[in-house]
């Protein structure tokens, strides 16, 4: 199996915990490989764990008041 | 975080179907339960998309007075959640448009960037790297990072990697085939690696 071929099922491997024989094989003698893997898990990782956008303070009150006002005009 | 989990046995609804019929039926309260439930993943969205605060503000609120408008419209062969990430696309897209006077913005173009689908930075990283860095330093990174990738590919990571949608339903939700969805997925997933790889690379000698 060459790197490329390797990359081309990267996001199968994302999430699965056991991967096929000739993939583990392929990250057993390619360093490159497994650090691309492993990293792309960690960047997810990363992300999910982040909260890199906040709701802005007041906007559910906002969005509630809008939302009233427009039933008043007709639900 | 609310996701959207598939519903085992072909009888159950999905909660949110619910919800929509006493909407439906005139209860108000069931709509603030479905703003409650999705606005924060939908700012998101629409964050993502404008890359601007208040942008993002107006488009939560279009989107949901939208959805709410037309809810007569939806026909419930597709996800109440899918639907409403339609709509808040839909007006994240032309708030964009209107800061660039008009210019076309699609999630449909399939961008070429420079950085392919082949990692070129293979550096390890640190064993924990978010270590090295404090939360607010930590979240200017990842916000600059994301911000790097073109709208299609951070709309695509935010709804499969982050919100957990399957491939079929942000599909759906984008207006794109899955091939497209899986190829975008891929792009973006190795395209944040490449970039973070900049600041949470293994350092050689004492670590920071």
């Amino acid at each position: 199996m060459t790197c490329s071929e390797f990359l081309a099922l990267l996001d199968d491997m994302i999430d699965s915990t056991e991967l096929r024989t000739d993939l583990k094989e392929h990250l057993r003698c390619c360093e490159h490989c497994e650090v691309t893997l492993n990293t792309t898990r960690k960047t997810i990782e990363i992300y999910r764990s982040h909260q890199i956008y906040d709701m802005p303070a007041g906007l559910r009150e906002r969005l509630h008041a809008a939302i009233m006002a427009r039933c008043k005009k007709g639900c | 975080m609310a996701t959207i989990q598939p519903i085992a046995g072909t009888n159950e609804q999905h909660p949110d179907v619910a919800l929509v019929e006493r909407v439906r039926a005139g209860d108000v309260a069931a709509y603030d339960e479905l703003v409650r439930k999705y606005e924060r993943q939908v700012f998101r969205i629409a964050q993502h998309i404008t890359q601007n605060r208040e942008d993002a503000e107006d488009v939560v609120q279009d989107a949901f007075l939208k959805a709410y408008e037309k809810l007569e419209q939806f026909q419930g062969n597709s996800k109440f959640y899918t639907w409403l990430v339609r709509i808040a696309v839909n007006e994240s897209l032309m708030r964009l448009r209107r800061r660039r006077t008009g210019k076309m913005v699609s999630i449909d173009e399939d961008v070429e960037t420079e950085e392919g689908s082949v990692p070129r930075d293979l550096a390890d990283w640190a064993p924990d790297p978010e270590q090295n860095y404090s939360q607010t330093e930590l979240n200017r990174i990842l916000r600059k990072t994301i911000k790097g990738l073109p709208p299609g590919f951070r709309v695509v990571f935010e709804l499969r990697d982050i919100q957990g949608l399957s491939t079929e339903d942000t599909a759906e939700a984008l207006n794109l085939s899955v091939p497209a969805v899986k190829s975008r997925l891929l792009r973006a997933r190795l395209q944040l690696r490449e970039r973070l790889t900049r600041y949470f690379r293994r350092r050689k000698g004492v670590e920071k």
